[in-house]
C-alpha cells in the first residue's frame, strides 16, 4: 500500500496510459487487436499505438454511434476490438449500439469509456459519465469493469482481449498510485481485491475511489477502527459472495463510487444485501442526484465527500 | 437461375410471406413484400451464403437493416436450407425464435437487428475487415427508405467511403411508404442519389421489383473501384397483391381470411401467367 501518497498527486501513472501501453504490447504479438476511435486518440493515449499500428487503429470521426456499430461489425469478423471514447458519449449517444450490436448480437468486443465520471470537472456535465454503470447493468451479456490502479487497468486490458463476451472498461485521467505491493493474489472479473483488511466496516469502492478510500482507513485505522477496503472493479458480475462474508464480519457497509447514487455500485450491492435478507447500517456515496459543481476532479470528489476525511466522517456516523 | 426460375420463386416466397403473417396474426406485410425480389435476386445469384458455409470466415456477409421485414427474410433462409420450412409455423408464438426481427438464434441470421440505423455501421465494420485479412467476401445490407433520417446511417457512409470500401453494398428498399404518410411527407431524403453520391458512393438505380436489373445490378459490383455502392431500388410497397400495394394501411397489416385468400389467388394466377 503507498500509505505515504497523497491523493491528487499519485506515484504511478494514468489507468489511460496503462490502458495504452498494455494494448500496444498486446497488438505486438496479435494482428486482430484493433483500436477504434472516434478522435480520440490523443484522450485516449493512443496516438503511440496508432503511430506503431497504422493498421491496427480505424479512425471513425466523431461519430460515436457509428464508432460502435463498426467496432461490433469488426468483431463479428473474430477481431479483438476496443472501442474507445469518452465514457460521457460513448454510454449515452452510442448505448443503442452497445445494446444491439454488441451485447445482443453478442459481438464481443471491448466498449472503452475514458476520462470517466467527473474527469473531465470542469468541463461541466456534458463531459460527465455519473450514469454508465446504471444504464450498463440493465443491459444484459456486458462485463462492467473499471479499474483502480494501473495494476488492475493492465490485467482487465488482457482479460478484455481474450474475452468471450462483451466487457466495458472504465477509467479516469488522474495519475493512480499503487494499490498494493503485493499483487500476487491477482486479478479476475468479478471477483473483489482486497486492499486492506478489518473487522469494524467494510468499504466498498471502485475505480479512482478506491484511493482515497484506502486514505479514510488509515485514518480510522489511526482512530481504533479496523477497516477492510475492497476495491470493487467489477460491478457486473458482483462478487456477491465477497460481501456477503463482509457482511457477516462487519459491522457495517459504506460503497463509494465515481458515480450517480442511483444505480450504480452502491444500488447493486444494497439489493444483493436485502435479497439476502441481510440489514446492515450502510451508506451510498458517490455523486448525488444532481448536475455537479465545476471545477478539477479532486475538488469535486472533496465537494462530496469522496476523499479521506469525507469518508471517515461517514464511517464514524454510521457507527455512532 | 433463370429469370423465370426466380420469378416463380418470387411468387412462391410472397405466397409463404402471407401464409405465415397469417398464422402469426403479425408481421411488416408491405416492406417484407416490396424487399422480396432483392432478397430472392441476393440469396439465389449473388451471396456467397449457404448453411454450408454459415461458418465460414471467407462466406459473404448480409444484414438486413430493416429488420422489421424479417418474414421475407424467414421464407428466403428457409428455402435455401438453413432450417424446415415448418419452422415457420411457431413465428411470433410463445418461446419461438422466428420473432419479429432477425436474431442470431436462427440459422442463417448474420446479425440481430431490429432497430433501424444500425445495419450500414455493422457492415462498415465487416467490410473493414475484411480489407485487413485481404478477404474477398463481399458485405451487403438492406435499408428502407424510411429509415434514412436515421444519423448513424450517414456517420456510416461518411466512413465507407473514406476507408474506400467497394466490398460494401447498400440496398435501398425505397417503397416511398413508412409507418405514417409518405416517406416524402414524413421526412424527404431526395434527391437520394444525389445524397449518396455527396456521401463518396457510387450508385445505381433500379426498378427494384425487376429481376433482370437487380441481377445486372449485383453483376455489377463494384459500381466504382475504391468506392462502397448503393443501389437505390425503387419498389412497390405490398408487391404482388392488388390491394396491398402503395397503401399504407398494409405497413404492418395482417389480412384477414377473405383477404388472404384473394392474395393467394392472385399470386397463382401471376404463377399461372409465367
Amino acid at each position: 500500500m503507498a500509505a505515504e501518497v497523497k491523493f491528487s498527486e499519485g506515484a504511478d501513472n494514468p489507468n489511460q496510459d496503462v490502458f495504452s501501453e498494455t494494448l500496444q504490447r498486446l497488438a505486438e504479438s496479435d494482428k486482430n487487436i484493433i483500436a477504434v476511435t472516434s478522435d480520440s486518440r490523443g484522450s485516449g493515449k493512443l496516438v503511440p499505438f496508432g503511430k506503431k499500428f497504422p493498421e491496427q487503429i480505424v479512425e471513425v470521426g466523431i461519430a460515436e454511434q457509428n464508432l460502435v456499430g463498426v467496432a461490433a461489425g469488426l468483431a463479428s469478423c473474430g477481431k479483438k476490438v476496443f472501442a474507445v471514447s469518452p465514457a460521457c458519449f460513448l454510454t449515452a449517444r452510442s448505448l443503442e449500439q452497445i445494446k444491439n450490436d454488441i451485447c445482443y448480437s453478442n459481438n464481443p468486443a471491448t466498449v472503452v469509456g475514458i476520462s470517466a465520471g467527473v474527469s473531465y470537472g470542469a468541463l461541466g456535465s456534458t463531459h460527465h459519465s455519473l450514469h454508465d454503470f446504471a444504464v450498463l447493468r440493465a443491459i444484459n451479456n456486458i462485463i462492467i469493469v473499471t479499474p483502480a490502479d494501473n495494476f488492475e487497468t493492465e490485467k482487465a486490458t488482457e482479460l478484455a482481449a481474450a474475452s468471450k463476451v462483451p466487457v466495458y472498461l472504465r477509467f479516469g485521467k488522474k495519475v493512480m498510485p499503487k494499490l498494493k505491493e503485493d499483487n500476487s493474489d491477482g486479478f479476475e472479473f468479478g471477483k473483489g481485491r482486497l486492499i486492506t483488511e478489518g473487522d469494524d466496516v467494510a468499504i466498498i469502492a471502485n475505480g479512482e475511489t478506491v484511493y482515497p478510500a484506502v486514505k479514510a482507513a488509515e485514518k480510522l485505522k489511526a482512530n481504533g477502527i479496523a477497516v477492510t477496503v475492497v476495491s470493487m472493479h467489477t460491478i457486473k458480475p458482483l462478487d456477491t459472495k465477497l460481501i456477503l462474508s463482509l457482511s457477516k464480519k462487519c459491522k457495517g457497509i459504506v460503497t463509494v463510487e465515481e458515480h450517480s447514487i442511483n444505480g450504480g455500485l452502491g444500488e447493486a450491492v444494497a439489493s444483493f444485501l436485502m435479497q439476502s435478507g441481510i440489514l446492515k447500517p450502510f451508506k451510498i456515496m458517490g455523486i448525488p442526484d444532481e448536475y455537479t459543481v465545476a471545477g478539477p476532479q479532486g475538488d469535486i470528489f472533496k465537494h462530496y465527500g469522496i476523499s479521506e476525511d469525507g469518508i471517515s466522517d461517514k464511517v464514524m456516523k454510521l457507527l455512532k | 437461375m433463370t429469370t423465370k426460375e426466380l420469378k416463380q420463386k418470387s411468387i412462391h416466397y410472397r405466397k409463404n410471406i402471407l401464409k405465415y403473417i397469417l398464422d402469426a396474426n403479425a408481421g411488416h406485410t408491405g416492406g417484407s413484400l416490396s424487399s422480396t425480389d432483392i432478397l430472392n435476386v441476393l440469396y439465389n445469384e449473388v451471396l456467397n451464403v449457404s448453411p454450408d458455409n454459415f461458418s465460414s470466415p471467407d462466406r459473404d456477409r448480409y444484414v438486413q437493416s430493416k429488420g422489421h421485414c424479417v418474414e421475407a427474410l424467414y421464407v428466403v433462409l428457409a428455402d435455401k436450407g438453413f432450417f424446415p420450412e415448418s419452422d415457420l409455423e411457431t413465428m411470433c408464438k410463445y418461446k419461438s425464435h422466428y420473432i419479429g426481427h432477425p436474431t442470431k438464434k436462427v440459422k442463417g441470421v448474420e446479425q440481430n437487428t431490429g432497430a433501424l440505423g444500425h445495419g450500414l455501421p455493422i457492415c462498415t465494420g465487416m467490410a473493414i475487415a475484411a480489407k485487413m485479412d485481404k478477404k474477398d467476401y463481399k458485405v451487403f445490407t438492406l435499408m428502407g427508405d424510411g429509415e434514412l433520417p436515421e444519423g448513424s446511417n450517414w456517420e456510416a457512409a461518411l466512413s465507407a467511403a473514406h476507408y474506400k470500401l467497394d466490398n460494401l453494398c447498400a440496398i435501398v428498399d425505397k417503397n416511398t411508404l413508412q409507418i405514417t404518410a409518405p416517406t416524402s411527407e414524413v421526412m424527404n431524403t431526395d434527391p437520394l442519389d444525389e445524397k449518396w453520391k455527396a456521401f463518396g458512393w457510387a450508385v445505381k438505380e433500379v426498378n427494384g421489383n425487376d429481376i433482370d436489373e437487380l441481377k445486372a445490378a449485383f453483376a455489377a459490383l463494384p459500381f466504382e473501384k475504391g468506392k462502397p455502392s448503393v443501389i437505390i431500388a425503387h419498389t412497390t410497397k405490398g408487391k404482388g397483391v392488388s390491394y396491398m400495394e402503395n397503401e399504407l394501411k398494409w405497413h404492418h397489416g395482417v389480412p384477414n381470411k377473405e383477404q388472404y385468400e384473394q392474395a393467394q389467388q392472385e399470386l397463382d394466377a401471376a404463377l399461372q401467367a409465367l
